[in-house]
């Protein structure tokens, strides 16, 4: 499946690996994670409402409709969160947050 | 230690506003919820992107090169608060949040530029993956240098539309079309308020004559009926002028209507609003100097009044010499005339834009009942319908109450313009009878684990 978002440039960047629901994704340094899982993906979480995948909208931190999770139940707001290698994210709801 | 002034907002308004009281020889607060400071137009992209000014800002290069050298100059001559939310106001303090910790910040006057988000009207199929609001279309471009997709339409109104997809061919973007809801004629009748910027009109004639040469279809009239796809964006289904159906294959959908300005935070601050005919929206009363209804309130840039980022540096700068009078700090009349003076024309150029790209205020009426109007909680425009008939909300915090349309962690501000024309058209009033949605804190989401600050 191609990604949803095209890069048009700056793709000398570095590379940096996450772990989205388990599986490996290559990003680049300095990107949000919105652009990391939908330039390897086409959705980023689940409507709790049962209307199917979502991908966020505003991408400025208004909608709050790019919410992922960390595998530890933090919440993160995928469009203005940057990549860090090793960052390890769920996209299938909200995992019971741990200390 | 007596309270500091605080802005918020480090974009063209907030950042001209810091710079005016670092001049007075203050120590402003300056509050930021983003990384960087230019706000959404000139939005800085991340370190180790390597892209000039003129790639990012076009014709607006010098202007965004020598805001964030401003801004980069006053850094170490204010308190600097990049990746903090105000999240309320309350008793001459902002309560505000930054990694996990929480903080009361009084001021002694306070300054709000919060900027504006894009308006958007819902339409069936908009909460699918690949549609984004315009300026999201744009930000992505801007500072993450890539497309929301290989072959996009740009829906809506506004001069955003053009630029935008002009910036999406110029970057290799095989645009499917640019549909514009207003008529052309409304453009034309709008020319003698829009001539008060001409180069802005010429400049906008431009981009359109660029896309048309660059073989990209545009239709001004249009009416907006379906986005389809899947999981994901597959076409979209629109009415012509002429009235006949089209469908236009694509993956991806811009979306905007013109901007909507973000005033929870004067809501919070108490200050009074006043229905604004031209912009069909709420906004907070201001004299021209950017004095809101409550003492120590200043407002400026988009957040007050949606005129774009030139006119916010002036206001920014303006308000600042409201507060520095306010507090007893001499400030030259002349420069706040010059001030008042070259901001006239701009808000001339307001309202040409409003007659010229008017909000689609009637597709309200005919939305279908089964389309989302609240993304957050996906609640439909029968549901809110529903509210406003058979339970008798008048207006949309009843609605709201009723239906949780406005409710969800955006609070109202994606569906909240929307929400606000279905209910009116529902009950057969005037929009302006529908009112406002309140403001409630927190304006977004904080997380649950908060620390307080000593």
């Amino acid at each position: 499946m191609t990604g949803l978002l095209h890069r048009v440039g700056e793709t000398g960047r570095s590379a940096v690996r996450i772990v989205v629901d388990g599986a490996e994704v290559a990003a680049l340094e300095g990107d949000t994670l919105l652009v990391a899982l939908l330039t390897a993906g086409a959705r980023l979480r689940e409507s709790e409402f049962g209307d199917g995948p979502r991908a966020g909208f505003c991408l400025m931190g208004a909608c709050q409709d790019c919410w992922v999770w960390t595998e530890e139940g933090g919440r993160l707001r995928a469009c203005s969160t940057p990549v860090a290698s090793g960052m390890r994210v769920v996209t299938r709801g909200a995992p019971w947050p741990r200390p | 230690m007596a309270a500091p002034v605080v802005v918020v907002g480090a974009g063209p308004a907030g950042i001209r506003a810091a710079e005016r009281l670092v001049e007075a020889g203050l120590c402003p607060v300056l509050v930021e919820e983003g990384a960087r400071d230019g706000g959404q137009i000139y939005r800085r992209q991340p370190p180790g992107f390597t892209r000039g000014p003129e790639a990012l800002y076009g014709s607006e290069a010098a202007k965004a090169t020598a805001l964030h050298a401003a801004a980069e100059a006053l850094r170490p001559r204010l308190d600097w608060r990049p990746e903090t939310l105000v999240w309320a106001v309350r008793d001459g303090a902002l309560l505000v949040h930054s990694a996990g910790r929480g903080e009361s910040l009084p001021y002694a006057a306070l300054i709000l530029a919060t900027g504006a988000t894009d308006r958007v009207m819902p339409l069936p199929g908009w909460t699918l993956p690949g549609v984004a609001s315009l300026g999201g279309a744009q930000i992505a471009l801007k500072a993450q240098a890539c497309t929301i997709g290989a072959r996009p339409v740009f829906l809506g109104t506004g001069p955003l539309l053009y630029l935008v997809a002009w910036q999406y061919v110029k970057a290799g973007a095989a645009v499917q079309a640019v549909l514009d809801t207003s008529p052309f004629a409304s453009r034309v009748a709008a020319l003698p308020w829009m001539m008060a910027r001409p180069a802005l009109v010429a400049r906008g004639a431009a981009y359109t004559m660029a896309l048309r040469r660059a073989g990209v279809r545009i239709a001004t009239g249009v009416t907006p009926i379906a986005v389809e796809g899947e999981d994901r964006v597959a076409a979209l289904r629109w009415r012509d002028a002429a009235g006949r159906d089209c469908r236009t294959d694509c993956d991806a959908v811009g979306l905007g209507y013109g901007l909507r300005s973000e005033t929870q935070l004067a809501d919070l601050a108490r200050c009074d609003f006043a229905f604004d005919a031209g912009a069909r929206q709420w906004l907070p009363v201001t004299d021209e100097d950017g004095r809101a209804s409550v003492q120590g309130v200043y407002l400026a840039g988009d957040g007050a009044q949606v005129r774009g980022a030139d006119a916010a540096e002036l206001a920014g700068r303006l308000a600042a010499c409201a507060a520095l009078r306010d507090l007893g700090v001499a400030v030259d009349e002349a420069e706040m005339v010059h001030l008042r003076r070259r901001l006239m024309p701009m808000t001339r150029f307001r309202r040409g834009l409003e007659r010229a790209f008017p909000w689609p205020a009637h597709l309200a009426a005919a939305l279908p009942d089964e389309a989302l109007v609240c993304r957050c909680e996906a609640i439909t425009a029968g549901e809110l319908r529903r509210a406003g008939g058979e339970y008798g909300a008048p207006e949309v915090n009843r609605a709201k109450a009723f239906s949780r349309t406005g409710m969800g962690r955006c609070q109202g501000r994606m569906c909240g313009p929307a929400a606000a024309e279905i209910l009116a058209a529902a009950r057969g009033m005037p929009i302006e009878a529908a009112g406002r949605l309140r403001g409630a804190a927190p304006v977004k989401p904080l997380p649950v684990l908060t620390e307080a600050a000593p």
